[in-house]
């Protein structure tokens, strides 16, 4: 049903936790539908240098969570913006139809939290002005 | 030191080795059509007659009462839409409840769109239906009653013989899915009252596509499969002889041990009942406290999903299921955990171990030990935690 890199990423998580003060945070999902995901970004001059996460959900939306985080660490803000969830479902080589809509959750978790950040510090973030979370469908 | 643990004996059984031997030969050497004359026909029809036997004697019915089929949902279509259409002209109003399989609830749906009404009945959170409310569902249109008799999720067993009752004073038939009964509770159709019941060879250690409709004497049901005459008529198709020559052993088997299989299942179940409410927190049984299949197991861990515990118990080894939203393939948990009226986001995490006859005491350490590391890494990953 998996590939094997969302089991390597689902049994070992990578960036499983919370960042004190973190810079930024976004959570998305609802616990009813059975999934929801919380970033935790550190951001230094643009640069994204630490994401973690913690996640409620099945296999493959905590593979996404851990993937996404791994793929934005070191990364610029303006980079983390054009990250789209098939970035994250390419890089997991492939999620089942039904679940991709767990990649969606970590793309949009990310742009939350950058959101997060960029009210905090009363900034405009290019690419997200008309940035909303998506009704995620199963 | 891994293990491999099979829990979900409520799904499907491995075939016992004594059944498997006696389905063998009429694969080879007695394949004859048991509807002809000559000796291989004899021999073929004598094997379906001595499982019909067999299978009608440990649920206490006459031979005749016994009609083959191809499994448990066959058998649950052939009884509500068989009933439905034979009775139509009498009334158009079935009870069933909230809990049932999808192979009597989806017959019933389909009933909908040719004209019959369905009351679904609530079940209370030990998923017990209220024969109060099943007396007050009754109207003088009602032709049949659906209750299954063991849920297949959350184990609880229903009162059956106290709903056959109120059929029966009322003159409505009564249809029980005995699925997951069957083999685990000694049954009696004439102490239960029932008209129809389901059974399934699959669950009881005999191999799949196989099952039967117990069909009292004297009630009116159309034939669910047009074409020769075999099962009287009424289920027409050469008969899957080998099928039914395991099922027939597995029933034999299953009846012999019944007492025995029992206590077995209950200690190993009630060790791991009492083991996961002691040793997790944040842990809710499911199903009824007494009531319940002596096999099932059933929680709901809460801040965890569903899937992500099995795949994990998996990589440990473990086969189990759950009813997460996510298994079901759906975006809703199982309609049973919310018949339950448990919170969706409880119903998300629930596990269901079903012990069964190859189970051991060790196997239940093993896997309590498991699931104690494995509910406690993915609370450290949830942020409901």
């Amino acid at each position: 049903m998996y590939s094997e890199k969302v089991m390597d990423h689902f049994m070992n998580p990578r960036n499983v936790g919370e960042i004190e003060n973190a810079d930024g945070v976004g959570e998305v999902g609802n616990p009813q539908c059975g999934d929801i995901m919380k970033i935790f970004l550190k951001i230094e001059n643009d640069i994204i240098v630490d994401a973690k996460f913690k996640t409620f959900g099945c296999g493959s939306a905590i593979a996404s969570s851990s993937m996404a985080t791994e793929l934005i660490k070191g990364k610029s803000i303006d980079e983390v913006v054009s990250l789209t969830n098939r970035a994250v479902v390419e890089a997991l080589d492939g999620l089942p139809p039904k679940k991709v809509h767990c990649s969606v959750l970590a793309e949009d978790a990310i742009k939350v939290a950058l959101m997060d950040y960029a009210k905090k510090n009363n900034l405009n973030i290019k690419g997200l002005e008309n940035f909303k979370v998506r009704e995620h469908e199963h | 030191m891994k293990r491999n643990v099979y829990l979900d004996y409520s799904a499907t059984t491995p075939v016992k080795k004594e059944v498997f031997e006696a389905m063998v030969p009429f694969y080879t050497e007695n394949f004859g059509n048991p509807s002809s004359i000559y000796r291989y026909g004899r021999e073929a029809k004598s094997v379906v007659d001595k499982s019909r036997e067999i299978i009608a004697g440990t649920i206490n019915a006459s031979t005749n009462e016994i009609y083959f089929c191809a499994g448990g949902s066959e058998a649950d279509n052939w009884a509500l839409k068989g009933v439905a259409e034979a009775n139509a002209n009498k009334g158009k109003h079935i009870i069933t409840s909230k809990i049932e399989h999808h192979a009597v609830l989806h017959s019933c749906e389909y009933l909908e769109t040719r004209g019959f009404e369905v009351t679904y009945l609530d079940v209370d959170e030990y998923g017990m239906v209220d024969l109060n409310e099943l007396k007050n569902a009754i109207r003088k249109d009602t032709i049949l009653i659906s209750i299954m008799y063991v849920n297949n999720e959350v184990g609880t067993v229903q009162p059956i013989a106290e709903i056959g009752k109120i059929a029966k004073e009322n003159g409505i038939y009564f249809h029980t899915d005995a699925v997951q009964s069957y083999g685990h509770i000694k049954i009696d159709v004439e102490k239960l009252g029932v008209d129809l019941m389901t059974l399934s060879s699959h669950k009881i250690y005999g191999p799949k596509g196989v099952g039967a409709l117990y069909i009292r004497k004297g009630t009116k049901i159309n034939q669910f499969i047009h074409g020769g005459a075999q099962e009287r008529s009424m289920r027409a198709g050469t008969e899957n002889l080998a099928a039914i020559a395991g099922f027939g052993k597995a029933a034999s088997i299953a009846d012999e041990i019944l007492d025995e299989h029992r206590t077995r299942l209950i200690a190993l179940r009630d060790k791991m009942i009492n083991e996961i409410s002691s040793r997790i927190g944040h842990v809710k049984l499911n199903g009824h406290p007494t009531e319940r299949h002596p096999g099932n197991v059933n929680f709901c861990f809460e801040f965890i999903e569903g899937e992500s515990l099995l795949l994990l118990l998996d990589n440990q080894g473990i086969a189990a299921s759950s009813g997460s939203a996510c298994t079901s393939g759906s975006l809703d948990p199982s309609h049973v955990l919310m018949a339950l009226g448990l919170p969706h986001e409880i119903a998300h995490g629930s596990l269901r171990l079903t012990i069964g006859d190859f189970t051991t005491e060790e196997d239940v350490d093993y896997t309590v030990e498991k699931l104690v590391g494995i509910v406690e890494k993915l609370r450290e990953i949830s942020p409901l935690h």
